[in-house]
């Protein structure tokens, strides 16, 4: 690990000053970084992919409450820690689907020290990324990528470019996708607020930027708006193994049915794209039907159209087709 | 010698040799003692232990140096002031400047649980967590939860339903367990194996390693 100094913010006001007067706060090249739970960034830097000269401890900022908004929605501060997030009561009975992705995240000790600003912040599991002797376009500009024709059996088939394929590794953000979450930053250019889906960027030509957070900006908290009046919503995981990994695909599905047609739906999916895939295609393919395996199918078709499999990962097609299948399933039967 | 073999020979009174008390780690640390000349000035920080307990300050951790910071962690009860490299992860914090070597590195990437402490109750993976950032936080370790004679009533059911074999990854299971009991997860056997899937034991002691957690559950 390289060296940095430390300096710890006990209030916003704080972080984002200490965070601009940094001479080169850049955070897509990192010589400063907001350090929360370390569940990420202490990992990267320990294999010498982060190596910022400056990290702010953030952790103990007041803003670990959640709390409810006018208009019955929910403001979700940037500390909360992921196991707080998860077992809290209002919203396990108003947003299970992120409670669900939540606790299928990680181990029990990772959930209590990620925070959901830092969750927001997660980067990709590529082997290469993680890997300082290989070449990786997102880690090193332009020095190519190596899983396009390495080992991509975890990596995306949606979204991605010729020059990045990581796959984005939440599944908290999935969840919040789905449930059309925006993002609050601020920094001492001001405060400004971001729609989930706006929030992460497809890696293009750039695959550097993950995020649309401008540097010295820190995320302060997170809302949801008022959960759809009787709408039902699942996360649903698939891996490797039953516990403590990460997805070959997810989906998250937020839908209200009424008079036997779906007149609501929101679907992302994960593990999959390169950011949490919100799919417009498959929500179109579903409003207005009614909730059986027929629609199910062209929206899991529709979802998938897209695709561009690499060599080792044509299997996720199918999967996250099934996965979706199964998923619309749960969230529409009548009990 | 030692007639109970759940009992370690531990008292003064034990009719045990000197070469019955050199342990794995005295052994080693003579050793590299010997063959590396390593002296005390060579110790990795200057620590040492406040007898009376200092009141916690939320005054940030200030850098003593260019490449020290001063801080002060509760670790089992017990106020330590240390000038440490800010890279110093909780866990070589308390193996390698508290000589509490309980705590085991496995991973060291937040990915086997080996490491497992508590913090402010809550247990957490210490290699993925800086010790600066510890300050004011009441920090437990395995050695502040029981001591041979006085087992935590964990302790004594993992002894008593064998749940390790080699025993590197068994603080980290401890650790968890213990945590594990006043978090808010199902009591079946199904969700005890998921609520303690961050901790990996290869010699795959798993089932009794629920059957310990289960008894304890039962008798509290």
């Amino acid at each position: 690990m390289e060296f940095f100094q430390i300096k710890r913010a006990t209030d916003v006001k704080q972080a984002i000053e200490s965070a601009q007067m940094h001479p080169d706060s850049l955070q897509g090249g990192a010589s400063i970084r907001f350090l929360a739970g370390g569940t990420t960034l202490l990992d990267l830097m320990k294999l010498d992919v982060e190596r910022p000269a400056q990290v702010i401890d953030i952790h103990r900022l007041p803003l670990d409450r959640v709390e409810a908004i006018g208009g019955g929605g929910v403001t979700i501060g940037a500390t909360v820690r992921n196991a707080d997030l998860a077992n809290h009561p209002p919203i396990k009975s108003h947003y299970p689907v992120l409670s669900q992705a939540l606790l299928s995240g990680a181990s029990a000790q990772l959930r209590n020290m990620a925070t959901t600003g830092g969750n927001l912040m997660q980067r990709t599991r590529c082997v290469y990324f993680r890997d300082t002797a290989t070449p990786c376009n997102k880690r090193e500009p332009g020095s190519g990528c190596s899983a396009i024709d390495g080992f991509n059996r975890n990596l995306a088939i949606l979204g991605t470019s010729d020059r990045c394929i990581a796959t984005n590794p939440s599944d908290m953000s999935v969840a919040m996708t789905a449930l059309e979450a925006t993002i609050h930053v601020e920094s001492t250019q001001g405060k400004r607020s971001i729609a989930i889906d706006d929030f992460f960027l497809l890696p293009g030509t750039t695959p550097q930027h993950e995020t649309a957070l401008a540097p010295g900006e820190l995320i302060t908290h997170v809302t949801l708006p008022a959960p759809v009046p009787g709408n039902r919503s699942v996360y649903l995981k698939l891996r490797d193994r039953a516990s403590y990994e990460f997805a070959l695909a997810s989906a998250a599905v937020v839908a209200t049915v009424s008079s036997g047609k779906i007149d609501h739906v929101r679907i992302a999916l994960g593990g999959v794209g390169v950011k949490p895939w919100r799919s417009r295609e498959a929500e179109a393919a579903l409003l207005g039907r009614a909730p059986d395996a027929t629609a199910f199918e062209a929206a899991a078709e529709a979802a998938l159209q897209s695709a561009r499999p690499q060599s080792q990962n044509r299997f996720k097609v199918e999967l996250a087709k099934r996965c979706l299948q199964h998923t619309l399933k749960l969230a529409t039967q009548t009990a | 010698m030692n007639k109970d073999p759940k009992k370690p020979n531990t008292s003064d009174d034990d009719p045990v040799t000197a070469v019955a008390r050199v342990t794995r780690r005295s052994f080693l640390a003579r050793v590299g003692a010997a063959g590396a000349a390593v002296g005390a000035g060579q110790l990795p920080s200057a620590a040492f232990a406040e007898s009376d307990a200092a009141p916690a300050s939320d005054a940030p951790a200030k850098a003593t140096d260019g490449t020290r910071v001063h801080v002060r962690l509760n670790v089992n009860g017990r106020d330590h002031q240390l000038d440490i490299d800010p890279r110093t992860t909780l866990l070589d914090c308390v193996r390698d400047h508290l000589q509490l070597t309980g705590t085991k590195k496995g991973c060291d990437h937040g990915q086997c649980g080996a490491c497992t402490v508590h913090v402010d109750g809550r247990r957490v993976n210490s290699c993925l967590s800086l010790a600066v950032t510890h300050e004011g936080e009441a920090i437990t370790t395995i050695e502040g939860i029981g001591r041979p004679g006085a087992l935590h009533p964990m302790q004594a059911a993992f002894v008593e339903h064998d749940g390790f074999q080699c025993g590197y990854c068994t603080s980290g299971q401890i650790m968890s367990a213990v945590a594990l009991l006043n978090e808010p997860y199902g009591h079946t056997d199904e969700e005890v194996k998921e609520a303690m899937s961050g901790n990996i034991c290869r010699c795959g002691a798993y089932s009794n390693i629920v059957s310990a957690i289960q008894q304890v559950r039962r008798k509290a």
